[in-house]
């Protein structure tokens, strides 16, 4: 069952976060990467408010490590920060990852602040 | 120039497909990873650390190889980059287990976990990408 909801959340997180970024890509250009700023931001948030109260179980493993672990992701942040400084872009290569830690914390700090509220 | 939604979906089915199959081995891993290190309240969260600095480096690896290597099957980067790395590492299990730490007064474990993440996972990317290009005698 573990298995099952976290398979269910990633198999809905993952293309998500793939559309949105070629939706951003097409309506702001390629220049900064939005659409992974905004995918972990806003999974920054839902984790929040998954993870801040007693959420049922059934909702931490398919909404919380399943749809926003994949929603959300590392490994694209770093590459796109190092193509930035190949790009000669060093400003917006620092801006990418410091603006991306400072916005999710900030989202992730919101989320737990209102998950009190939501799971009361 | 602005496009709807339905445009960017247009001929995408293979590789949401993709991602999603990759996007599901990807987070299963992770969560894996999870049971074998789990964390103690005001924990250093050393298995997120180590997850995402590997799915950095290796995303490093396979971005120089479908790119300027060889020429991979479309579905390839969609599949192992977007999906499998990008469903293993997490960006908001990071910022949440950061603020929480903050928030419970471990700003030291915070800051250098912060600090961890962000030097540990661009520097594995950009070092892979580099020895990557080296090995493959790639020039840049």
């Amino acid at each position: 069952m573990t298995v099952l909801l976290i398979a269910l959340g990633a198999a809905v997180g993952a293309p998500t976060r793939y559309l949105t970024d070629r939706w951003l890509q097409s309506t702001r250009g390629t220049g900064f990467p939005w659409g992974t700023f905004t995918v972990n931001v806003a999974a920054s948030f839902v984790l929040g408010l998954v993870l801040g109260g007693p959420a049922p179980h059934a909702v931490v493993l398919a909404v919380g490590v399943g749809f926003c672990g994949s929603l959300s992701t590392w490994s694209t942040l770093a590459y796109e920060t190092v193509r930035l400084t190949h790009e000669r872009a060093r400003t917006a290569s620092v801006m990418n990852v410091v603006a991306s830690t400072l916005a999710g914390l900030g989202a992730a700090g919101l989320g737990l602040a209102l998950s009190t509220v939501l799971w009361r | 120039m602005s496009r709807a939604p339905a445009t960017v979906l247009r001929g995408q089915g293979p590789a949401v497909a993709a991602v999603a199959a990759g996007g599901v081995l990807g987070a299963l891993a992770r969560a894996g990873v999870g049971l074998l290190v789990p964390v103690p309240p005001g924990g250093f969260p050393w298995g997120t650390l180590g997850i995402n600095v590997l799915g950095s480096l290796l995303m490093g690896v396979l971005v120089v190889v479908v790119t300027e290597v060889r020429t991979a099957h479309p579905l390839v980067r969609p599949f192992l980059g977007t999906g499998v790395l990008g469903g293993f590492t997490t960006f908001s299990t990071f910022a949440v287990d950061a603020q929480t730490l903050l928030g419970g007064g471990h700003r030291a474990t915070a800051f250098a976990y912060l600090a961890a993440t962000i030097v540990g996972a661009v520097g594995a990317c950009a070092l892979a990408m580099a020895v990557t290009r080296r090995v493959a005698g790639v020039r840049q």
